[in-house]
C-alpha cells in the first residue's frame, strides 16, 4: 500500500506533441492518498484508461513523474510496482482451470502452495465460484470470466494499489451490485488504495470516497459525491453528474443578480462581472415550477419516473429540466419557474466562479 | 391442397454431378478398375482379384518408400512447426516492417515447385552452385547426387525454405488476434515470457496451427516435383518417396495393376493419417474447453 503521487504528469500518443490538443492526458498534479477509494469518472476517450495504464506502468508518460510513497517509479516496469489491475474485458487463461487462474499471480511470485491454496479458497468464496474451481476457464460465460479477472486482481494481499478499468461493463446488473458491494467490503477490510475507472456515475458515487471527474484529458474536479453535486467546478461535471444533469443557461451576472433575457434571477452570493462566456448552472432539483413567481417557462412534457417527476420545459428557447416531488401537482397553468438562489452557480468559460458573501 | 410434382429440379443438380464425375469419381474408379485387373498390352484386361494388393502389401519396395515418406514428413513437420512459430513470434506486429516481412515471407510460397527444385538443384552443385561450391571450398565433402545424407539434408532444407513461411504466416495471424489486454494482464500478473507463450499465445494459436500442420502433412506426404527435380529419387533409392516410386511403377514400368493398388493404399494412408491428426487436435481443443 502506498501513496501515489502524480507530478506534472502528461501523456501524448504522438511522438512529437506540438499543441495541448495532442495530449491525451493533460498536465496533472495529484496525490492518491494511501488507502482511499477513488473513482475516475468521465465519458469515453477522456483519458481515464491512459491515466490508469500510466500508474500501473503499462504506459510510459511523455512527461512528468510518478512516485509511490515518495519513490520515483516513472520508469519502473509493471512488475516492480506491485499493482493489480482489472481490465474492461475479461482476461482469463483459457487452458488453465479456474483455480490455476486465481493462483497464477501468486505462483508467479513464488508464494508457497499452502498459502496459495488458502488465498484461492478465500477469493473463490468472495466471487462465488467455489463450485467451479476445477473447471477449465474456457467456455465459461463472460461474467464468470470477468469474476475470475476480478479475483485474480484481488488475490494478492500486498499490492500497492488496485486499479479497475470499467470492470463491470460485461456483468449483468444484479451481479454488478453484488460485486461492487464486495469491492467496498474488501476495501474496508484491507484498506488498499483503489482506483476505479467508470463512465457510470452511480457506480462512481456508490463506490468511492472521492470522485475524480475527467473531461477531455483533464481532471476537472476531485471531490466527494456531495461536492460534485452541490458545487460542480466545471459545467461538464454539472452535466455529467445527476440525472438529468445541471441546467446551464447563458446569462449576464451583475453583483448578486443574474440577468436572462432581461429578467432578473437572484443569486446567493455576489460576483464581480466575470469575463468570457458567462452561464449560470442550476440543478433540476433546485428549480421549482410555480403559478405566480419567477420567470416564464413552457412545460413540454412531464415524465413520472416513480420517485419524482421530471419536467422538460422550454425556457427562453432553451431546454431545461425541473424535478418535482412525486406528490407535487403539475397543472397547466404553472408556467413560471424559480431557482433556489443558494444553489445557483456561476460559470465563466465553463469554470465555476467563486462568489463573495452578499 | 395438392402439391405439384415436378422432377425437373433434378436437372439443376446435373452440372455438378457431371463435374464431380469427371473430376473425381471416374478417374478414381478407373484406378480401382486397374487395381483388380491385369494386362499384357493391346488393351486386353484380365480379372486379377486382390492379387495386386497382396503383392503390394508383401513388397519391400513399397514399405521402404512408405518408411522414407513418413520420415520425410516427420522431419519437416518437426522443423517447420516450431520454426514457423518462432518466426511469427519475432515478426514486427505492425507498421511498415510488418508488411515488408509478410511480403518477403510470402515469396517462397509463390514459386512453382519445379522452379524451387531447379533453384536448389543448381544451388547445390559443386561446380556452379553457390552452396555446393562454398561448401566444397570450405573443405566439406558435399554431394547430393552421391551421398544419401547430403541428398536428404538438401531436400529437407529446401522444403523448410519453401514452406516454413506458410506455418509462420498462419501462426502470425493467430498471434495478431490476441487483444492487448491479455499481454497487459500478464504483465500485471508477473508472468514470465515462457508463461505468456504457454498460456496466452499458444492456446490462441491452436486453431490455426492445426490447419497449418494438417496442410503441411498432406502436402509433404504427396511431395513429388521437388525431389524429382533435385535428386530424381537417388542416390540409389534413398530419396525415392512414395509418389516418385508410384510414378516409376505406373509410367516407367507400366505396371498398371500394382501401381493402381499402390495409389489406392497411398490415398487411404493420407486419409487415415489426416483423420487421426484432425481428431487428436480437435479433441485436444475440447479437453481444454
Amino acid at each position: 500500500m502506498a501513496k501515489i503521487t502524480l507530478d506534472n504528469l502528461a501523456h501524448s500518443y504522438l511522438p512529437n506533441p506540438a499543441s495541448e490538443a495532442d495530449f491525451a492526458l493533460k498536465e496533472l498534479n495529484h496525490d492518491w492518498e494511501d488507502g482511499a477509494a477513488y473513482a475516475l469518472l468521465g465519458s469515453s476517450g477522456c483519458g481515464k484508461s491512459t491515466l490508469l495504464n500510466i500508474i500501473s506502468g503499462l504506459l510510459q508518460p511523455s512527461q512528468g513523474r510518478i512516485l509511490f510513497d515518495g519513490e520515483d517509479v516513472t520508469h519502473a516496469p509493471t512488475t516492480e510496482r506491485n499493482i493489480a489491475q482489472v481490465f474492461q474485458f475479461p482476461v482469463v487463461y483459457d487452458t488453465m482451470t479456474v483455480q490455476d487462474n486465481l493462483a497464477f499471480p501468486l505462483r508467479n511470485r513464488g508464494r508457497d502452495e499452502g498459502y496459495v491454496a488458502q488465498r484461492v479458497q478465500d477469493i473463490a468464496h468472495m466471487i462465488g465460484m467455489e463450485g467451479v474451481l476445477r473447471r477449465k476457464a474456457q467456455g465459461l460465460t463472460a461474467d464468470a470470466k470477468q469474476k475470475i479477472s476480478l479475483g485474480r486482481g484481488m488475490v494478492r494481499e500486498d499490492v500497492n494499489a488496485l486499479l479497475f478499468d470499467e470492470p463491470l461493463t460485461v456483468i449483468d446488473p444484479h451481479m454488478k451490485w453484488e460485486l461492487r458491494t464486495q469491492l467496498k467490503t474488501l476495501h474496508r477490510d484491507f484498506g488498499h488504495t483503489m482506483i476505479y475507472v467508470t463512465h457510470d456515475q452511480t457506480e462512481a458515487l456508490t463506490f468511492a470516497d472521492k470522485v475524480v471527474v475527467m473531461y477531455d484529458g483533464r481532471v476537472v474536479q476531485i471531490g466527494t459525491p456531495e461536492e460534485l453535486f452541490e458545487r460542480p467546478e466545471h459545467t461538464f461535471v454539472g452535466y455529467f453528474i445527476g440525472s438529468p444533469g445541471m441546467n446551464v443557461i447563458p446569462a449576464q451576472v451583475q453583483g448578486n443578480r443574474a440577468v436572462v433575457n432581461g429578467s432578473d434571477i437572484p443569486l446567493g452570493q455576489a460576483y464581480r462581472p466575470p469575463e468570457g462566456k458567462v452561464e449560470i448552472g442550476v440543478r433540476p432539483e433546485y428549480a421549482r415550477l410555480s403559478q405566480t413567481e419567477g420567470l416564464p417557462v413552457q412545460v413540454r412534457r412531464v415524465e413520472d419516473v416513480g420517485r419524482h417527476k421530471i419536467i422538460r420545459a422550454d425556457f427562453f428557447g432553451q431546454d431545461i429540466n425541473i424535478i418535482a416531488g412525486e406528490d407535487d401537482h403539475v397543472s397547466a397553468d404553472m408556467n413560471r419557474v424559480t431557482f433556489d438562489a443558494d444553489h445557483v452557480n456561476v460559470y465563466a468559460n465553463d469554470w465555476r466562479v467563486q462568489g463573495e458573501a452578499a | 391442397m395438392n402439391k405439384t410434382v415436378n422432377q425437373k429440379a433434378w436437372f439443376l443438380v446435373l452440372p455438378v454431378l457431371i463435374l464431380v464425375a469427371f473430376s473425381a469419381v471416374i478417374p478414381l474408379m478407373t484406378v480401382v478398375n486397374y487395381s483388380v485387373q491385369d494386362t499384357f498390352g493391346q488393351n486386353e484386361f484380365f480379372w486379377a482379384g486382390l492379387i495386386w494388393f497382396e503383392d503390394m502389401l508383401a513388397s519391400d519396395r513399397m514399405w521402404d518408400a512408405l518408411g522414407r515418406q513418413l520420415m520425410f514428413s516427420g522431419i519437416i513437420l518437426a522443423i517447420q512447426a516450431p520454426l514457423g512459430i518462432f518466426v511469427a513470434l519475432n515478426m514486427p506486429k505492425s507498421g511498415i516492417w510488418s508488411s515488408v516481412c509478410l511480403v518477403l515471407m510470402s515469396l517462397p510460397l509463390l514459386i512453382p515447385w519445379n522452379v524451387v527444385g531447379t533453384i536448389w538443384q543448381i544451388f547445390g552443385r559443386a561446380d556452379i552452385g553457390l552452396l555446393g561450391y562454398t561448401l566444397d571450398a570450405l573443405g566439406i565433402n558435399y554431394n547430393y547426387t552421391q551421398d544419401t545424407l547430403d541428398a536428404w539434408v538438401t531436400l529437407i532444407v529446401m522444403d523448410v525454405w519453401h514452406w516454413t513461411s506458410l506455418v509462420a504466416l498462419l501462426a502470425f495471424a493467430g498471434l495478431k488476434s490476441i487483444p492487448d489486454a491479455y499481454y497487459q494482464a500478464a504483465k500485471i500478473d508477473q508472468a514470465s515470457r515462457w508463461k505468456v507463450f504457454r498460456y496466452i499465445e499458444l492456446p490462441k494459436m491452436t486453431g490455426v496451427l492445426t490447419i497449418a500442420i494438417l496442410l503441411r502433412f498432406m502436402d509433404s506426404f504427396k511431395i513429388y516435383t521437388e525431389p524429382f527435380v533435385v535428386t530424381g529419387g537417388g542416390p540409389g533409392n534413398s530419396t525415392t518417396l512414395l509418389s516418385i516410386d508410384l510414378v516409376k511403377m505406373a509410367l516407367g514400368q507400366f505396371d498398371l495393376g500394382p501401381a493402381a493398388a499402390f495409389s489406392i493404399m497411398y490415398f487411404l494412408v493420407i486419409l487415415l493419417v489426416s483423420w487421426v491428426f484432425y481428431t487428436v487436435m480437435t479433441n485436444l481443443d475440447k479437453q481444454e474447453g
